[in-house]
């Protein structure tokens, strides 16, 4: 064992980065790890090595995250960048690596705070070169300044119009919008609005990047079903058909979005108990009010606990991190609820709208039930009539489905593919989908090499810390 | 009246998909998707040297089996249209020791005399086993080739049994955990946990470490207890490596399979760093090119032992028509259990001599 | 294809070699974004069906950029691009060993 803190941190996000500086404030000596080389999560991605072009493509919102990565960078925290965590024990022992060496270090406490990823979307075509994630545009906008030249968004969700906007203002207008959402689903989302109006400033800012997209000149398709993505080693063109007729457009791009699902490697290889949520299509662990997890060594932050947006895991992260330095007796119960409880008022404000949102933009039946054709595992190529054919031969499981046609044995370890293979499962086995369950998470998280694993096996020199 | 098969792995599916071969009908139990699960854990190897070196009986049942992979792979793949990707180009064994490498030797030379020489291996120096295997690195002092070792891709072997199964007429039941059974003179029958019950004039109780907690309603012993195996996979490679070993195989995907820890865990299928870590270097040691390469899964399943390692096969002496088969061999043994087993199972006189697995050797 | 945004400047930019070819960087860029910028969208071959890939996530997520650097398989999308790195393609697994 390397080194020993009071509190881990696993990823800087907003949740992370608030997580961190909470426990610091009270005293607790916290260690916050992250993938990237620098601190903001996707969201903050890069926030302070950003450009004059990049940030008036990005807006304001993007920029909030310039002071909590000042904050970090001044505060006690020992940041380590450039990890990738890739076993977490169910004692609070961390095993990650950092330029190709391995170590270990322990918390008493463990924040997890690894945000999302986005949502699979499982389409004829999606595994071409040329067909990424609105995420994937959005982070090479704020990593590396470029912007596809030929591209259609297609899908649903708020960061479908913001990237739309973005990449307006980028001077790199997509050729269309190509949105799943249907006037029934915004209708049906409509009576969410009360509670939802408490969350107008966010409506508001949809509907003015709706506004700005359409002054642009960008078209809109709405409602559109058979999407497809074609073209011979590369995408060159988009297929759909909306309002009762066929549309093709020629791209070099596909933007895929249908919103974004807690990331669960981390909690599911710990054996945490997870729920799967109807609202949001998605599973998420279990947390009390305070991201408490089943098991008491960990707490879960931010969007990994369920999806609430930058804001939320913000909030959450200084709740979770009241909670974690509370248990290690840093500070009293009564204080930790007192501190608190004005940041829970807060948060669900905050959740007000999400309701609507998620009636609004749910995820179509065309990737909640993929076409038989369709590939749902990218590594290992296993399509959606695999896995039900899998369901004929009795598979109940995720699990067996997997030792059946090795959906989630690449190298992703069925990040991409573990949701759809579940929802598969449990429609035609008509089960619900926590009793099909989830695919058994194990080391290493990430891929790692042989000789940083093999380097574990006698004890290392302490690393340096910072 | 059905065979009720309790276990629906390697084993069970192998004996269901035999019994089926021979007329009979057949209805298979399997557990729930998280159950421990040794057919999905295992290292997918038909391996025969140094198996039974205290034991020549296991030796030859072990490699009657294996003579009888070939011919068990090819009905799968007409059958099923799976191809379980059997190879039996023969094994290597890699030593980092001269000791142990002098001892292995011996102990074969041993079992080969007791079998009256029909046991072929070859001891090679580290040139010669570099003239076969050129990736080897500096620290393997050398190697023990056989011809009689081989593997499979053992996944692709589970679902060919499921479908050959269901083909024959086999009935499978998924997420069908037995409550318990009652055992009366050839009637059997199993409560689920569902409340529905299973009836048949027959029972073969094959469901690993499942099967302890029903072996005293139909009389067995089962000494067993789960032995720990770690497992690594590596990202894909082209194909280097054409003979597997006890330890490293590339499996026909192209990742390069790394295992054979045995840890005494008790029921704890959770993988650790310390034994893992211990894999890789091991697995480094033999080919120094792999260091680079990234590992992309590691797993832990749990191994069926029986106290001195060897399968138990056992008729019921209180419940006629009950037996009791258990083994960590499933794979090398699968072509037994699924051609050999039945006759022993019918009680024909065309019947393997398997009488050395009995359960009575425990009782000495 | 993909362009700098309006008002971005290749300000410090360096080449690395891509299969032997310079690939021109900016400094802070990731190798998938380079390789992008540069109009590459082809990175591999998938080793079970050989049909061609490109980055999809951009996080870390997906395993779709994998590149040899230096002969080590890695994330194009989570290696910043160095000058004078040495970038080259998976090799192609073709098929199964014969059985």
């Amino acid at each position: 064992m390397n080194d020993q803190f009071d509190i881990i941190v696993i990823g800087a996000g907003p949740a992370g980065i608030s997580a961190a500086l909470e426990a610091d404030h009270h005293g607790a000596s916290v260690c916050l790890l992250d993938e990237q080389a620098s601190a903001g999560g996707q969201i903050y991605r890069n926030v302070s090595q950003s450009t004059p072009a990049r940030t008036k493509v990005l807006g304001s919102d993007y920029l909030k995250g310039e002071q909590l990565v000042r904050d970090l960078r001044n505060s006690g925290v020992v940041h380590r960048t450039g990890v990738t965590v890739w076993k977490v024990g169910q004692d609070g022992t961390i095993a990650y690596s950092k330029e190709e060496f391995a170590t270990q270090i322990k918390g008493r406490h463990v924040i997890i705070a690894n945000g999302a990823t986005e949502r699979s979307t499982p389409l004829p075509g999606w595994t071409k070169p040329g067909a990424m994630t609105v995420g994937a545009a959005q982070i090479l906008m704020k990593s590396a300044g470029i912007v596809p030249t030929n591209a259609v968004l297609i899908g649903s969700g708020p960061l479908l119009y913001l990237v739309a906007q973005q990449l307006v203002t980028a001077g790199a207008p997509p050729k269309a919008l190509v949105e799943t959402q249907t006037k029934t689903d915004l209708l049906r989302a409509t009576r969410h609005l009360v509670p939802a109006l408490k969350g107008w400033k966010q409506l508001a800012k949809g509907l003015q990047l709706i506004a700005a997209i359409r002054m642009a000149g960008v078209p809109r398709f709405t409602g559109a079903t058979n999407i497809a993505i074609h073209g011979d080693e590369k995408v060159d063109r988009v297929s759909f058909e909306a309002n009762g007729k066929n549309h093709s457009i020629q791209v070099t791009s596909a933007l895929l979005h249908q919103g974004v699902v807690p990331n669960t490697q981390i909690t599911r290889s710990i054996g945490l108990k997870h729920i799967y949520s109807g609202q949001q299509h998605c599973f998420h662990p279990v947390t009390d009010l305070f991201g408490q997890s089943s098991n008491i060594v960990f707490s879960i932050a931010g969007d990994g606990a369920g999806i609430g947006g930058a804001k939320v895991a913000a909030l959450s992260g200084k709740i979770s991190a009241l909670n974690a330095v509370c248990q290690i007796g840093k500070i009293p119960k009564s204080k930790c609820e007192t501190l608190a409880a004005p940041i829970l008022k807060k948060r669900s404000a905050e959740l007000a709208i999400r309701p609507f949102l998620d009636a609004a933009y749910p995820p179509p039946a065309d990737v909640l039930r993929p076409a038989d054709e369709t590939i749902i595992c990218r590594c290992e190529e296993v399509t959606a009539g695999n896995i039900r054919r899998f369901a004929s031969l009795g598979c109940k499981g995720p699990n067996q489905a997997k030792s059946f046609g090795r959906p989630g044995m690449g190298p992703c370890q069925g990040r991409y593919c573990g949701l759809t293979v579940t929802q598969i499962l449990a429609q035609e086995t008509k089960q619900s989908h926590d009793v099909v369950g989830a695919y058994r998470i194990r080391a290493p998280l990430k891929p790692i090499t042989l000789k940083e694993l093999a380097s574990l096996e006698t004890p290392k020199e302490p690393e340096t810390v910072k | 009246m059905a065979h009720i098969i309790i276990g629906g792995g390697v084993v069970g599916l192998s004996i269901a998909y035999g019994l089926l071969k021979k007329g009979k009908n057949v209805v298979v139990l399997d557990g729930a998707d998280d159950d421990f699960r040794a057919s999905r854990g295992n290292f997918g190897l038909i391996w025969i040297q140094g198996k039974g070196e205290k034991a020549p009986h296991y030796a030859m049942w072990s490699r009657q089996s294996a003579n009888l992979w070939s011919a068990f792979a090819k009905d799968l793949l007409a059958e099923t249209g799976v191809d379980v990707a059997y190879q039996n180009a023969g094994g290597v064994d890699y030593f980092t020791d001269d000791n142990v490498l002098e001892t292995r030797a011996l102990s074969l030379a041993n079992l080969a005399e007791q079998l009256d020489d029909d046991y072929p291996f070859e001891i090679l120096d580290h040139s010669r086993l570099k003239a076969i295997v050129p990736e080897i690195g500096p620290k393997v002092v050398g190697g023990i080739y056989s011809p009689m070792d081989g593997h499979v891709n053992p996944l692709f072997l589970l679902r060919a049994l499921s479908i050959a199964v269901r083909n024959a007429g086999g009935k499978i039941k998924t997420s069908a955990r037995v409550v318990s059974v009652t055992a009366c003179d050839r009637d059997f029958s199993a409560l689920l946990a569902d409340g529905t019950r299973i009836e048949g004039d027959a029972l073969v109780l094959a469901a690993g470490l499942g099967s302890v907690e029903l072996a005293e309603t139909l009389g067995f012993d089962a000494p067993i207890r789960p032995q720990q195996g770690q497992v690594l996979i590596t990202e894909k490679l082209p194909h280097f490596l054409k003979y597997p070993s006890g330890t490293i195989r590339q499996v026909n995907e192209g990742g390069v399979q790394i295992g054979a820890s045995k840890r005494e865990a008790g029921a704890n299928d959770s993988e650790d760093i310390a034994t893992s870590a211990s894999l890789a270097q091991h697995a480094i040691d033999i080919f120094p090119h792999l260091e680079q390469v990234k590992l992309v899964r590691s797993w832990a399943a749990l191994r069926i032992m029986s106290p001195d390692g060897y399968p138990i096969y056992q008729r019921s002496q209180s419940a006629r028509g009950a037996s009791f088969v258990t083994c960590h061999s499933g794979i090398t043994l699968a072509a037994a259990h699924a051609r050999l087993m039945p006759d022993w199972i019918l009680e024909r006189n065309s019947a393997p001599d398997i009488s050395q697995f009995s359960e009575s050797r425990f009782h000495v | 294809m993909f362009k700098l945004m309006e008002g971005e400047d290749a300000q410090g930019s360096f080449t690395f070699l891509f299969e032997g070819q310079p690939i021109s960087a900016t400094p802070g860029m990731s190798v998938a974004a380079a390789l992008l910028a540069a109009d590459v969208s082809i990175f591999r071959q998938t080793p079970v069906s050989q049909s061609a890939r490109g980055p999809f996530c951009m996080m870390g997520a997906c395993y779709d950029c994998l590149v040899y650097v230096d002969g080590m398989n890695v994330q194009a999308c989570m290696t910043k691009a160095r000058d004078g790195m040495k970038v080259t393609r998976v090799p192609v697994i073709n098929e199964d060993i014969e059985t």
